[in-house]
């Protein structure tokens, strides 16, 4: 169980590296930018991948009606994301120090995982909720109004996974290093639990 | 395998002699070469591999070409006004072409030159010469703006100009004109004896590249036409070559062709600097205009400076020898070891090369034979390292491909002719369409030269591309040289007249090539760097505009309460932080220029309008999908009448 607990430690920090890296990246390639516009979404905040990769692309954006991207201070889940993620953080270790002492069983890390996942779902469908409202809820000013082949008004919500086609625009978006240290620290939480759980038939 | 028979054999030899004389010069590295085009050829969206900074001549600019392909990359405005660009026409850049004769918006421009580190070409800054007016300008490498121009005072003709000493400790620039120093009213006959000539060292700040004229050397009456500092065992020294020793004033291509040999003046400027550091200098009253262009403020500044140290060459012993040279020497060129001095005597059969160690070794044992102005003249034979026998008629410059070979322009002859450095033999010889002046390997006035292609630009070029008049562009020749003979791969159409072009490798250049101005950093006290800066502002009959521009509109738009006989000034800020996204502006009647504004800075047009109505204002450069819609209206009153001082935009 020492191995097990030990190993729920590690996967729970690195939960951490969402706090330096980002957790996911937008690309935006066209023929007129040689080198791509990206966006890195960290919990705390959107930022370019280039200083003014920001600026320059609200300045593409507003052409179809988009609003400028969002300031931390202007989404609430830049505050609440870093809490949640302390917290889980904290608890994690916590479940993994009382393991290791022999106050909790495995199962607790298979506890830790499910409520991770829940909340992680939870994350990506607030994600894609706003990307969606982000594409679609448009300036009624616009200066171009692009409409599908069938009459409906176009919209420009980014991929929340892959490659999407966008005007003259190859939007790419994709997780990066914060969401691949958050999915590793997550698997070692279920490794934990398998660790603990062969440690205990072994016994038996 | 199948045995060859004699006649095989004989046929195979005399079909290779054949097809060698008839393909003399196109074939020089074997079955490795292929065709002339496609070695110039750059595929789209390929980069070239070297730039080249060609001198503009009587355009006053500096062009940059890429080589191989030739393709033309940039004009910079140095001396001359630029109206594609607003350059020498907007309130930030006039300061730049102020002189102590005043605002002179032309030049003559002949020798880029770039600053070095350790011998080495380093692609920081190119200085130039501006022949007419006596200035010297440093072009940054990094925005290719020209953000320096030092007028040189006592000097006439700066064609002696702008060379750099092998670690940018300073630009020398020396006269081509004597002329009285101080200038004054006088009989012209007169001359010999009374003219003098300046060479001036421009010392520059290595990290700001500012120049700065430390001292001028004050030398006999002749006229100096080109130089090039020593290098390696000769640095420390530059080498000047003159001409008209004969001290003529009139028709002087019969009068001033008459010495067999003129002089190759061998100025040591350590010693002088150690001069300097004794005193041993006068400071004399001398006007001269500094002009600095700041990159963060966006304006330039003109300062008038109104003295010079001055060093004696016939009072001060050790600064300078001259060297006798046939026959009105006109390029000087060292080479990359420094022990040679080619004097291109553009009268003389043969090419005169002076060693530097046989020139120490005769100072030390005092070799003299006679004097000029008290300046020792060392002996002809002792000094001379070789001789490259009958190359052709009228040589003029000479480029090096470190590899131990030289090549020299013929004016004459019209051609380039390689030669080794030591031998003095002749290895192969090339035509020029027609009449090559300077001559330009990449590295080539360095001590690391990247011997690949050399690029002779000519004088003339008439029949080589469908005629467009009397006058035609003219034409600049790539060789490539990477083989032991030379191979003309292509020409191409010039701007203005190219003298000297110096020729980088692009890897030198482009990485520290600027792609916008941080509006962060933006100091120019009118900027309007946000949508809550914009504003007019009336003073007495001046009105303030302060815009801004950004894709894809001017704000702002509408502008009302000025009056005839008002003097407005644009000032106008491109908020863009995009590469290559500059936004013009024009105003109807305006008339100087329209400005290009680079994105993060600040740039001023002023407008003084002569007639009443509704006026527009425009976009010059396609920006966007709404470049046609970014425009505005500027309403213009009877003179002294009350309509209200307003501005808007995007109000119904």
């Amino acid at each position: 169980m020492k191995k097990a607990s030990l190993i729920m430690i590690i996967g729970s920090l690195l939960l951490l590296g969402l706090f330096k890296f980002p957790l996911w990246h937008i690309q935006l390639e066209a023929p007129q930018y040689p080198d791509p516009l990206g966006m890195h979404i960290f919990i705390e905040g959107i930022q370019g991948e280039e200083e003014f990769d920001i600026q320059n692309i609200d300045g593409l954006n507003h052409y179809i009606g988009m609003r400028t991207i969002p300031k931390p201070e202007e989404m609430w889940e830049f505050e609440v994301f870093p809490l949640v993620i302390i917290a889980m953080v904290v608890l994690g270790v916590l479940i993994g120090i009382l393991g290791f002492i022999g106050k909790v069983g495995y199962n607790w890390f298979l506890g830790w995982f499910v409520l991770m996942s829940v909340l992680g779902v939870l994350g990506m469908y607030d994600f894609n909720a706003w990307l969606t409202d982000y594409g679609s809820n448009l300036d009624p000013n616009a200066i171009m109004k692009l409409t599908h082949p069938d009459g409906t008004p176009m919209t420009y919500s980014p991929p929340l996974l892959g490659h999407e086609k966008m005007l003259n625009f190859d939007v790419t978006s994709l997780p990066h290093t914060g969401a691949w240290m958050m999915f590793v620290g997550m698997s070692l939480t279920v490794v934990a639990f398998f660790v603990g759980r062969r440690k205990r038939e072994k016994r038996a | 395998m199948k045995k060859l028979s004699l006649p095989t054999v004989l046929f195979m030899t005399l079909a290779t002699v054949f097809t060698g004389c008839k393909d003399q010069g196109d074939k020089s590295n074997g079955a490795l070469t292929s065709n002339a085009a496609e070695r110039v050829y750059v595929e789209p969206g390929q980069y070239d591999e070297f730039y080249a900074f060609l001198s503009g001549g009587f355009s006053g600019q500096m062009s940059v070409y890429g080589i191989p392909s030739g393709r033309l990359l940039k004009v910079v405005p140095v001396f001359s006004q630029d109206p594609e660009k607003g350059y020498g026409y907007n309130e930030e850049t006039k300061p730049m072409l102020n002189t102590t004769h005043g605002f002179i918006p032309w030049d003559d421009t002949h020798h880029p030159d770039m600053s070095q580190t350790n011998g080495k070409l380093d692609g920081r800054w190119i200085f130039m010469n501006g022949n007419n007016t006596p200035r010297v300008a440093r072009i940054s490498l990094s925005t290719f703006e020209t953000e320096e121009i030092m007028e040189i005072p006592n000097s006439a003709g700066n064609h002696n100009s702008a060379f750099v000493t092998e670690n940018t400790e300073y630009v020398v620039a020396g006269t081509r004109f004597s002329v009285p120093i101080p200038q004054k009213d006088m009989p012209i006959k007169d001359y010999k004896g009374n003219f003098k000539a300046s060479l001036s060292f421009l010392s520059v700040d290595q990290d700001s590249g500012e120049m700065d004229l430390s001292f001028q050397i004050r030398l006999p009456g002749f006229n100096y036409d080109l130089a090039h500092p020593g290098r390696d065992k000769s640095h420390g020294w530059i080498f000047i070559t003159t001409y008209n020793t004969e001290e003529a004033h009139t028709l002087q291509e019969v009068n001033a062709s008459q010495n067999d040999k003129d002089f190759i003046a061998a100025v040591n400027w350590k010693k002088a600097e150690e001069y300097i550091k004794e005193g041993k200098f006068k400071t004399e009253k001398a006007e001269y205009a500094h002009n600095i262009f700041d990159e963060d403020t966006h304006m330039a500044t003109s300062t008038i400076k109104d003295e010079v140290r001055v060093l004696d060459a016939s009072e001060l012993p050790g600064l300078v020898y001259f060297l006798p040279t046939p026959k009105s020497p006109h390029g000087c060129d060292v080479d990359p070891t420094g022990e040679y001095i080619i004097g291109n005597g553009k009268l003389s059969a043969d090419l005169t090369v002076h060693s530097f160690s046989k020139m120490l070794d005769a100072i030390e044992n005092e070799k003299f034979d006679g004097e000029a102005y008290n300046i020792p003249i060392l002996n002809f034979e002792d000094v001379l390292g070789g001789t490259v026998k009958q190359p052709g008629l009228g040589p003029l410059h000479t480029e090096f491909d470190g590899k131990g070979n030289a090549y020299t322009t013929f004016f004459i002859s019209s051609e380039v002719v390689k030669w080794n450095v030591g031998t003095w033999e002749v290895l192969d010889r090339k035509p020029t369409y027609y009449s090559p002046g300077h001559l330009s390997i990449p590295g080539g006035n360095s001590q690391e030269p990247w011997g690949k292609y050399v690029l002779a630009m000519n004088k003339i070029t008439k029949d080589r591309y469908l005629p467009t008049g009397p006058e035609m562009n003219h034409s600049a020749q790539l060789y490539d040289i990477s083989g032991e003979k030379m191979e003309l791969l292509s020409d191409f159409p010039t701007i203005g007249e190219p003298h000297y072009a110096s020729m980088a490798p692009a890897d030198l250049i482009a990485p520290n090539s600027k792609k916008i101005y941080k509006l962060s950093e933006n100091k120019h006290p009118h900027a309007a760097t946000s949508p809550a800066d914009v504003r007019v502002e009336r003073d007495g009959n001046e009105v303030h505009v302060y815009m801004t521009m950004v894709r894809s509109h001017l704000n702002p738009d509408n502008i009302e309460g000025i009056k005839v006989g008002d003097k407005v000034y644009f000032h106008l800020t491109n908020l863009e932080q995009d590469f290559d996204v500059p936004h013009g502006f024009a105003v109807i009647g305006a008339e100087n220029a329209e400005l290009l504004v680079m994105p993060g800075s600040t740039e001023t047009l002023v407008w003084e309008p002569k007639k009443v109505g509704v006026w527009p204002f425009y976009c010059t450069d396609f920006c966007s999908a709404l470049h046609q819609e970014m425009s505005g209206y500027i309403r213009v009153s009877p003179e002294g009448s009350n309509t209200e001082l307003k501005w808007s935009l995007g109000e119904e």
